[in-house]
């Protein structure tokens, strides 16, 4: 095994430089992604390596980038679009929902669109309006997509490949606040493939025990899975034992694994970047009082975004997920 | 910029934009020079069809018109949840197909029903979607021609991208006409207003991609007429583009012929894309669920019905010789065979089985559509006769 210590930016650049290099259809594509390197710099040095052709510079168009990396798909290749920043996802928003997403299922499984769409998302960058957004409940509701966000260097190398491997089109969400976050990374990780029998474990779609705990369980994925941690490493110190898990995915949605935790705990707290309203943590309350409702101790609350716009960069620690916040609805939940 | 050739009128609506003709209403064959600079006229392009080439394409149109009297009358029996006719569009169809090379891809939009017969597509399976049986109906693979696309404008990104697969296969201008490929979107006046069918033009021109743009401007987009799409000729459109534009009369099949032969000579060279305007007419409504007399004349639609582009191939075929009642005969006969088995095929379409909702959601299990499906099959095993019933 040979680990190396690097951030999760360049986790994701090495998952996509081990595709490139294992298979000759995978392909890059976005604005700003050759000579530039993207402007996270995600792609950096790709294109003088694997060429034009496959590191393609794109004009500035989402729905035209989305829309011809599924023929490209249609032909038999396997492109991997970068969207620059979360908010201008939505040009392409129509080729993703009404067209990559269904086209498996309209053709009677005889086309597959193995498309990648990474999206640097989620806010704490200090950015302008746009920048910022966690866009993953508008992907997750529609069928035929999956939704992943890593939270670990290691998980950013491991999905990125088993996203690239995929035969279904996953959207990608890349928590950018977190980019320069090191961790060890074993590079020599076989891909993780995903399996045609569905009693075999998903590796896009499996959540993992990021922390183990016995009173409450945090739930979270991507950025704030860092915060559930701080958060924990707080109560320990007050003598709560909290239980987190990085769910990994939005789509599919591991509730198995949720759900064992909480039955153990009795509680849970649900913590994304994305407004609480209509998001995943709405979804996982629901299916936790189906399937916990006789072991909870408490209402499953949710920490998220507000209804209302993402705000000024002046803001924005006011507007996402703190650890005070995780802490105070801890707190709400032990009170029962 | 390929050339315009000889100007004719082809409707009052009609401005003074040249465009190729072949052959006029009447059936006479319209004479150019064999030359245009250095490339071969649109004349010289179509010089080495026979009469059985004729024949085949006047086959083509008149079977594609009774394809879509049956389906018509299908939808009115309740057979057919909906149908968009070509009637009026065949020659704008069935003369660009004939000009395809066997590998070259097809992206239609959704009445391009001329188009999938020359292809081959089965006729009940062009109605799967029509009849609310299936989303798509045919495999793409099969006969290199793409699903239906409802959403307007969308696949003809798919095309620039599909073509922009072809080039890095390898698959442009090999000068081998067994390998070098080329790929048509087809879309209407209306879809030109679609933000992605210019941003398909911005890809497919910066990437020299081996694309042809094949416009049916067919005055119509259900209720609006073209001029509330663009102020300018619709074969214009690709020129701030970069990609040559030529407008030809859609109703003249030879002439889409050869228009298409010579886009299609481009895009296999690797020349790159050719916007086409083929101006024709919807003759029929935009939908069976639609009612033409709410917003367009009688007259405008008896002036087209004059300019019928079967009609006018007959002519030419009455004109040069090469008409012969028996096989006229012949081909009524084989033109009410197909009418006979579409609707034997379509009726014995039984119905999808429940469960199917499920199927080809994702190529791999997915956990949500696992527990929805395993659910459902429970919820319909235990109250099976009560679904039955209410089915």
């Amino acid at each position: 095994m040979s680990t190396e210590t690097m951030p999760l930016a360049k986790a994701i650049t090495a998952g996509l430089r081990a595709a490139l290099d294992a298979d000759d259809t995978v392909l890059l594509m976005g604005e700003d992604i050759g000579r530039l390197g993207g402007v996270f710099r995600v792609t950096d040095g790709l294109q003088k390596d694997f060429g034009e052709h496959r590191v393609v510079d794109t004009p500035l168009a989402e729905s035209g980038i989305v829309g011809t990396a599924i023929g490209l798909a249609m032909r038999g290749y396997r492109p991997v679009c970068e969207i620059q920043f979360d908010g201008f996802v939505f040009p392409a928003y129509d080729q993703i929902t009404t067209q990559l997403a269904k086209l498996h299922n309209r053709s009677g499984g005889r086309i597959q669109v193995p498309v990648v769409i990474r999206i640097p998302y989620g806010g704490g960058i200090g950015a302008v309006e746009h920048h910022s957004e966690s866009p993953e409940a508008l992907f997750a509701h529609t069928a035929g997509l999956r939704v992943v966000s890593p939270a670990t260097p290691q998980d950013a190398y491991d999905m990125m490949r088993a996203a690239i491997a995929s035969p279904d089109p996953v959207i990608f969400l890349e928590p950018k606040g977190r980019y320069w976050s090191k961790g060890e990374v074993d590079l020599e990780a076989p891909v993780p493939t995903i399996a045609a029998d569905a009693g075999t474990p998903d590796p896009l779609g499996t959540a993992r025990v990021a922390r183990a705990g016995t009173d409450v369980t945090l739930v979270a994925y991507g950025p704030t899975v860092a915060t559930a941690l701080s958060a924990a490493e707080a109560l320990a110190e007050e003598g709560t034992s909290a239980e987190v898990v990085d769910l990994r995915s939005v789509s599919p949605l591991d509730v198995p694994t949720v759900a064992d935790s909480v039955r153990r705990t009795g509680r849970c707290v649900v913590v994304h970047e994305a407004p609480s309203f209509l998001g995943a943590g709405a979804e996982l309350a629901a299916r936790l009082a189906e399937e916990c409702f006789y072991h909870l101790e408490a209402p499953v609350l949710r920490v998220g975004g507000f209804h209302a716009p993402y705000p000024v960069a002046k803001l924005e620690h006011e507007y996402l997920p703190s650890v005070d916040r995780v802490l105070d609805a801890v707190d709400r939940a032990m009170s029962h | 910029m390929p050339h315009q050739a000889n100007a004719g009128s082809v409707g009052e609506s009609a401005d003074v934009t040249p465009l190729v003709q072949l052959v006029t209403p009447t059936g006479e064959r319209v004479h150019e020079p064999d030359n245009a600079g250095d490339r071969p006229g649109y004349a010289a392009r179509v010089a080495h069809l026979g009469a059985d080439d004729l024949r085949a394409m006047y086959r083509d149109m008149v079977l594609t018109r009774r394809f879509d009297d049956e389906a018509t009358a299908l939808q009115r029996h309740g057979e057919l949840a909906l149908y968009a006719q070509s009637t009026g569009q065949e020659a704008a169809q069935v003369g660009p197909a004939h000009a395809l090379a066997p590998q070259d891809m097809v992206f239609p939009s959704y009445r391009e029903h001329g188009i999938l017969h020359v292809r081959g597509v089965d006729p009940v399976d062009r109605l799967r979607l029509y009849r609310g049986q299936d989303h798509g109906g045919w495999d793409p693979a099969e006969h290199n021609v793409s699903l239906y696309t409802l959403v307007i404008g969308s696949h003809v990104l798919h095309a620039t991208g599909y073509a922009m697969g072809v080039q890095r296969d390898g698959a442009v201008g090999t000068g081998d006409p067994a390998r070098d490929t080329a790929v048509v979107a087809c879309f209407g006046d209306g879809a030109t207003s679609q933000g992605d069918v210019s941003e398909a033009l911005v890809f497919a021109a910066v990437n020299d991609a081996p694309v042809v743009f094949w416009c049916q401007n067919n005055q119509w987009a259900i209720s609006e007429p073209t001029t509330r799409q663009s102020s300018a000729p619709l074969y214009r459109r690709g020129e701030g583009f970069g990609v040559p534009g030529v407008r030809v009369d859609g109703n003249d099949v030879l002439a889409c012929y050869a228009v298409m032969a010579e886009a299609l000579e481009r895009a296999h060279a690797g020349h790159g894309p050719t916007f086409v305007e083929a101006y024709t007419y919807r003759m029929g409504a935009h939908t069976t669920s639609d009612d033409p007399t709410r917003y367009r004349e009688r007259a405008e639609e008896e002036y087209w019905r004059r300019r019928d582009p079967i009609e006018r191939l007959a002519a030419l075929l009455r004109a040069e010789g090469h008409w012969d009642e028996q096989w006229a005969a012949d081909l009524a006969a084989e033109a009410d065979a197909l009418g006979e088995s579409l609707r034997a095929g379509v009726r014995a379409l039984g119905a999808p089985e429940t469960t199917s909702m499920f199927d080809h959601v994702y190529a791999t299990p997915h956990a949500q559509v696992t527990a929805e499906r395993e659910w459902f099959e429970t919820y319909e095993s235990e109250t099976g006769d009560a679904a039955e019933v209410a089915r």
